[in-house]
């Protein structure tokens, strides 16, 4: 069944009284809704709030994710250091510690960005981790047979060579961080699509509720439309890459 | 020449020495090996071994697999430690691979200019791949090329260095028999051109001869026989390349029939080395 025709049953369902608004409003009341509050300002400011909150736990989560896994990947004591606690805390769901972040960072914006920057952080970790142990040992023995060492040997053969894993990594953290958004922003927010979606809720607008989630989705494909760019960009000599 | 000098305040006799300017004074080799063992575990790879290669001589290393053949390469490459044994090679040497290790995210060009310093890198790597053919893809990325084109951007990426000393570690092992020949032919007029010493690890015996001033046969971690090539280039035809290669493949155990005239061209200089001689 197509998306339309199912839009279209949707909206007849709505209109013959199968489908009660307070159930699922009807799609022409959601374009409104979205429209009005377009309009209003309300959808774009609370929209940013949430964009804000991703971005700012995503950059930490991204910093700390790559420098521990370039500590632990470049290093052997790095490693003895970092690798074990970190594949230890992993095993543990981001989203389990949001009562103990909130005993210690209270009801703020801290506990949200705070779930946010752990959740992306493995998937970054991980994958960075395993693409600079991945690179192949015969390019780096090359590369030093050339004369590289040091910093060059880490910027133009280890880290290049781990881009590939480090964006894989990327997009799950994406993935990840907006899924800690969803629930983290339904704890007590005063702004942001969680906290609109958690109005709306007590006061059944579920056409708020849908117009709220539809955002969610297209910022979802926005976020992984970006990391694709960045892939075509980064790794154009890729051979899937260089056909295209 | 000793010479005795009696210090009388100290009532001991030193001696000093004095070295004697000879007149023929060899020419320094650009390479030069002394007794060097290399063992990993309780296994002795190369036992004792000397080498000298002369500046500007291609020198062809023949062995089977397992022979220890790729471990000296890479003793003189540099790669391995020698630990503070009799090693001597240049500072300027390159190494070309059996695969090209490139690096699959750098353009040609810049896999050739790799660790290179100077604005004149691009122009450096360019006449580099202009010399092995390649001058017209430098801005192509590696994934593109052949394995006969990458071999070639692995011989500029060597060749851009001016080594003292070029190391190849079966370059041509994994390219089809044309682009074989014609790497042969590109490698002989790379060398005439630039004359570096070379050391060709191989295990293809017509390779060698084809190529080589001279063939070392590596054995049990020792020099085995040693055959020197005195034949013009090209040398393909030659009954004396066949008595030759007859009696290298003898050496990596090998054995032919007879030929039907035996010829009288050529020496083989043979070490007694008990078991590489069965």
């Amino acid at each position: 069944m197509s998306p339309l025709l199912l839009i279209a049953l949707w909206e007849l369902g709505s209109r013959a009284g199968v489908i009660p608004a307070h159930i699922l409003a009807a799609p022409s009341s959601v374009v409104k809704t979205a429209w009005d509050m377009i309009v209003s300002g309300e959808l774009p400011s609370n929209m940013l709030v949430s964009l804000g909150r991703a971005l700012a736990g995503l950059a930490i989560g991204v910093t700390l994710g790559s420098a521990l896994a370039v500590t632990a990947g470049l290093t052997r004591a790095g490693e003895n250091a970092v690798d074990p606690p970190i594949q230890m805390l992993r095993t543990l769901p981001s989203l389990a510690l949001s009562p103990l972040f909130i005993v210690w960072f209270g009801i703020g914006e801290t506990p949200k960005i705070a779930l946010i920057a752990l959740g992306t952080m493995f998937p970054i970790y991980l994958n960075l981790y395993n693409g600079i142990r991945g690179v192949d040992p015969k390019l780096i023995e090359a590369a030093r047979s050339f004369g590289l060492k040091g910093w060059d040997l880490i910027a133009e053969v280890i880290l290049p060579g781990a881009l590939p894993s480090f964006l894989l990594g990327l997009r799950f953290a994406l993935a990840g961080s907006w899924l800690i958004l969803v629930v983290a922003e339904q704890i007590n927010a005063s702004a942001g699509l969680g906290y609109l979606i958690n109005n709306a809720r007590d006061f059944s607008r579920t056409d708020v509720i849908v117009v709220c989630l539809l955002v969610y989705a297209l910022l979802g494909l926005a976020a992984d439309a970006v990391v694709r760019a960045i892939e075509r960009r980064a790794l154009a000599w890729r051979p899937s890459f260089i056909k295209s | 020449m000793n010479q005795v000098v009696y210090k009388p305040n100290r009532g001991e006799p030193t001696v000093i020495q004095i070295e004697a300017p000879s007149p023929a004074a060899p020419v320094e080799p650009a390479v030069r090996v002394r007794n060097f063992t290399r063992r990993f575990g309780e296994t002795v790879v190369l036992r004792d071994l000397d080498v000298d290669i002369a500046p500007g001589e291609f020198v062809a290393l023949l062995g089977r697999s397992g022979s220890g053949k790729t471990t000296l390469l890479r003793t003189l490459a540099g790669l391995d430690p020698i630990d503070g044994q009799d090693v001597r090679a240049p500072e300027s040497r390159a190494v070309v691979y059996q695969d090209a290790r490139l690096l699959p995210w750098k353009r040609i060009w810049r896999n050739v200019a790799l660790g290179l310093s100077g604005s004149d890198a691009r122009a450096r790597a360019e006449a580099a791949l202009t010399e092995v053919g390649l001058g017209h893809r430098m801005d192509v990325w590696p994934s593109t090329l052949s394995g006969g084109e990458s071999q070639r951007a692995a011989i500029a990426r060597a060749l851009v260095r001016e080594p003292k000393l070029l190391l190849l570690d079966e370059p041509f092992a994994a390219v089809d028999a044309l682009t074989r020949i014609r790497m042969h032919e590109l490698v002989l007029s790379l060398w005439r051109t630039h004359a570096p010493a070379v050391l060709l690890v191989t295990h293809d015996v017509d390779e060698a001869i084809t190529l080589a001033d001279r063939v070392l046969v590596l054995d049990g971690g020792r020099i085995a026989a040693e055959e020197r090539i005195d034949l013009a280039r090209p040398r393909e035809g030659s009954p004396t390349f066949q008595a030759i290669r007859r009696r290298l493949l003898r050496h990596l155990g090998v054995e032919l029939a007879a030929p039907a005239a035996p010829s009288p061209e050529g020496e083989l200089v043979a070490y007694p080395t008990g078991e590489a001689l069965s």
